[in-house]
C-alpha cells in the first residue's frame, strides 16, 4: 500500500487552517474518546484475527456515521516506517499506533480519518476517536466527538462497567475515557519566566502538560499540550469546562506577558524576533529542534504585529512539513539527519520568500 | 464427593437451586445430571445460567494476589502491574477489588460519573444489545451471588432468562 495524502481532506489536519479562536496562542484544541468492542480482549492481548474483526467490524460502524462515512482508511500495518511517521507527523496516528521504531506495525492497526474526526483502530485500545478544531475551542471538538461516538455505540457493543464506566486497557483511561487537550504556544510565559508558576498551577489543578507530539515528547519551541489528567470521577463537560476554564486563563497571561515584554523590552525582543526570521529566510542547514525555535520566536512577532504578510496558517504549515518525514516524502527517498537539515532549509527559505513576495 | 443421585460416580455437576429464600445444594455425576435435564458444560460456561452455576461454586475468591489471573484472557494482576495494561474488560472484575484501590490514587476517585451506556438504548440490533446487557446482567448475578443476596440473585437470574 502507498500513502496517498492527496486523498485525506484538509491532509487531516482541520486545525491547520488557523481559523479558529485565539490561533495564534492555541493551534489546536483536540477531544479524545477511548473505547473498547465488548468481547474482544483488548487489542494489544489480542491475537491478529481478534484484532481483525474488530477492525472489519468499527469500519462496518464508521461506514453508517455522519462524521465518518466518506473517511479515508489507512491500513496502518501495511505502511512503510517512513509512511507511519509521516501520519505521525500530522498527529493523525500515535507514537503507539505508529511503532515508529519497528519494520511493521501491529496486524489490524488502522487509522480512519474524515472531514472532522479521526479514528484509531486497535491502537492501546479498540478504538481512539479524535476530533481536532482550530484554535482555542474545547466545546466544538467534545460536540463532534460525543456525537461520533454515539453513533458508533449504536452499532458497536461497547465494554462498559455499571462502576467504573468505559474500560480501557490501561486504568488511567477508564471512565469517560476522555482526554481534552489544547496546544498552545507560551514564548511570553517562557521569555518572562512566569511559565513555571504557571505549569505548577496546571499540575495543581488536575491539569497536566507534555510537548508538541503528546506523551513523552520533549517541549521545544514553546509548544505546551494540556490537557486533563483524570478521567474518572467527573462527568464530560465538567472534564471539558474545567480544562477551557484554566486554558482561558493561561491564554490571558500569555497575552499579558506579550504586553509586558512590549512595553519593557520592546527594542531586544523586536531584534531578537526579526532575527529569528532572518536566520529562516537565509540559513541553508537547520536542525529539527532549531527550526523549531526560530519559527516559535516568527510566530511570537506575527503575534504581536511585529512582523506583517505572514499568516498563522503559514506557520502551522512549516511546523508539520519541515519535519523528517514530509521532507523525505517531498524529496522522493529517505533522507540522512544531513541531509534533512539541508532539505528542512532549503524548504522554509522557499515557503517564506514566497510569502514575503506575495506580501 | 459422590453423586447425590447415584453415589457410584464423582459429583461433576455442582446445582444450586434457589426456590423462595431457600437454597438447596445438589451434587450430581455428568450421567445423573443429564438424565435430569441438567446442562453440564460447568467447566466452560457458555450461557448465563452456566455462568451462574460456576460462580455459585466457585469458592469465595482469594485476597488478590499477584498470581490471582482474570478467567477470560489469563492475565495476571502480576503482568499487570508488569505492563500498567489489563487485558481485556473482564479483568475489571477479576482485580475489581485492586483496582478500586489503584483508580481511587490515579483519579481520585472509583465510580464513572460521566456518560451512561445502556446498550438498549444505544444499542437498537438486539443480537449485539442483548450481548451488551445480558453481560451487565451477568455481572450483578455474580456480585449478588457473591454477597449471598439470594433473592436479588434469583431475580436477575430470571431477567437473564427472559432476555435470553
Amino acid at each position: 500500500m502507498t500513502l496517498d495524502l492527496s486523498l485525506l481532506p484538509d491532509g487531516g489536519m482541520p486545525w491547520i487552517t488557523a481559523s479558529g479562536p485565539h490561533a495564534d496562542i492555541v493551534l489546536s484544541s483536540r477531544v479524545r474518546l477511548a473505547r473498547n468492542v465488548a468481547g474482544f480482549p483488548f487489542s494489544p492481548r489480542a491475537r491478529d484475527a481478534e484484532r481483525l474483526e474488530v477492525l472489519d467490524r468499527v469500519r462496518e460502524a464508521a461506514g453508517h456515521s455522519s462524521l465518518l462515512a466518506h473517511a479515508v482508511l489507512l491500513r496502518v500495518d501495511e505502511l512503510t516506517a517512513s509512511e507511519r511517521r509521516l501520519l505521525h507527523e500530522r498527529h493523525l496516528v500515535s507514537k503507539e499506533l505508529a511503532e515508529l521504531d519497528t519494520p511493521t506495525a501491529r496486524r489490524g492497526s488502522a487509522v480512519l480519518v474524515g472531514d472532522e474526526a479521526a479514528l484509531m483502530v486497535n491502537e492501546e485500545d479498540h478504538l481512539r476517536l479524535q476530533v481536532f478544531r482550530s484554535g482555542f475551542d474545547i466545546s466544538g471538538a467534545w460536540e463532534r466527538a460525543s456525537r461520533l461516538e454515539r453513533e458508533l455505540g449504536d452499532r458497536l457493543p461497547l465494554a462498559y462497567h455499571e462502576e467504573f464506566g468505559f474500560l480501557t486497557s490501561c486504568p488511567t483511561n477508564v471512565g469517560t475515557g476522555l482526554r481534552a487537550s489544547v496546544l498552545v504556544h507560551l514564548p511570553g510565559l517562557v521569555l518572562t519566566q512566569e511559565i513555571g508558576k504557571v505549569l505548577t498551577g496546571l499540575q495543581q489543578m488536575g491539569l497536566t502538560y507534555r510537548g508538541l507530539y503528546g506523551e513523552g515528547s520533549d517541549v521545544v519551541g514553546n509548544f505546551f499540550q494540556i490537557s486533563n489528567q483524570t478521567t474518572l470521577g467527573r462527568t464530560e463537560d465538567e472534564l471539558c469546562d474545567h480544562l477551557a476554564r484554566v486554558v482561558a486563563h493561561v491564554i490571558s497571561r500569555e497575552s499579558e506577558a506579550r504586553r509586558v515584554l512590549s512595553r519593557d523590552a520592546g527594542y531586544i525582543i523586536e531584534d531578537k524576533l526579526w532575527r529569528a526570521y532572518g536566520t529562516l529566510r537565509h540559513a541553508r542547514n537547520l536542525g529539527a529542534d532549531e527550526a523549531m525555535n526560530l519559527l516559535s520566536g516568527v510566530r511570537l512577532a506575527v503575534g504581536m504585529y511585529l512582523i506583517g504578510g505572514l499568516s498563522v496558517y503559514t506557520l502551522n504549515k512549516l511546523l508539520v512539513f519541515s519535519q523528517l518525514a514530509h521532507l523525505s516524502l517531498a524529496e522522493g527517498r529517505p533522507l540522512t539527519e544531513i541531509e534533512a537539515n539541508l532539505a528542512r532549509a532549503r524548504y522554509v527559505r522557499g515557503v517564506l520568500a514566497e510569502e514575503a513576495g506575495g506580501a | 464427593m459422590l453423586c447425590d443421585q447415584c453415589k457410584e460416580r464423582d459429583a461433576m455437576v455442582h446445582l444450586t437451586q434457589i426456590v423462595g429464600a431457600e437454597v438447596t445444594q445438589l451434587h450430581l455425576c455428568e450421567k445423573c445430571a443429564a438424565a435430569k435435564g441438567i446442562e453440564t458444560t460447568v467447566a466452560m460456561p457458555k450461557h448465563p445460567l452456566g455462568d451462574f452455576l460456576y460462580a455459585v461454586q466457585q469458592p469465595a475468591p482469594p485476597a488478590v494476589g499477584d498470581q490471582a489471573r482474570c478467567a477470560h484472557c489469563q492475565t495476571s494482576l502480576r503482568d499487570f502491574r508488569a505492563s500498567g495494561r489489563l487485558g481485556c474488560a473482564h479483568c475489571y472484575t477479576a482485580f475489581e477489588g485492586a483496582l478500586r484501590e489503584l483508580l481511587r490514587r490515579v483519579h481520585g476517585a472509583a465510580r464513572h460519573r460521566g456518560r451512561e451506556y445502556t446498550a438498549s438504548v444505544m444499542t437498537p440490533a438486539p443480537e449485539t444489545g442483548g450481548t451488551t446487557e445480558l453481560e451487565s446482567l451477568r455481572v450483578r448475578l455474580q456480585r449478588a451471588v457473591a454477597a449471598e443476596e439470594f433473592e436479588v440473585a434469583a431475580a436477575l437470574r430470571d431477567q437473564i432468562r427472559a432476555l435470553e
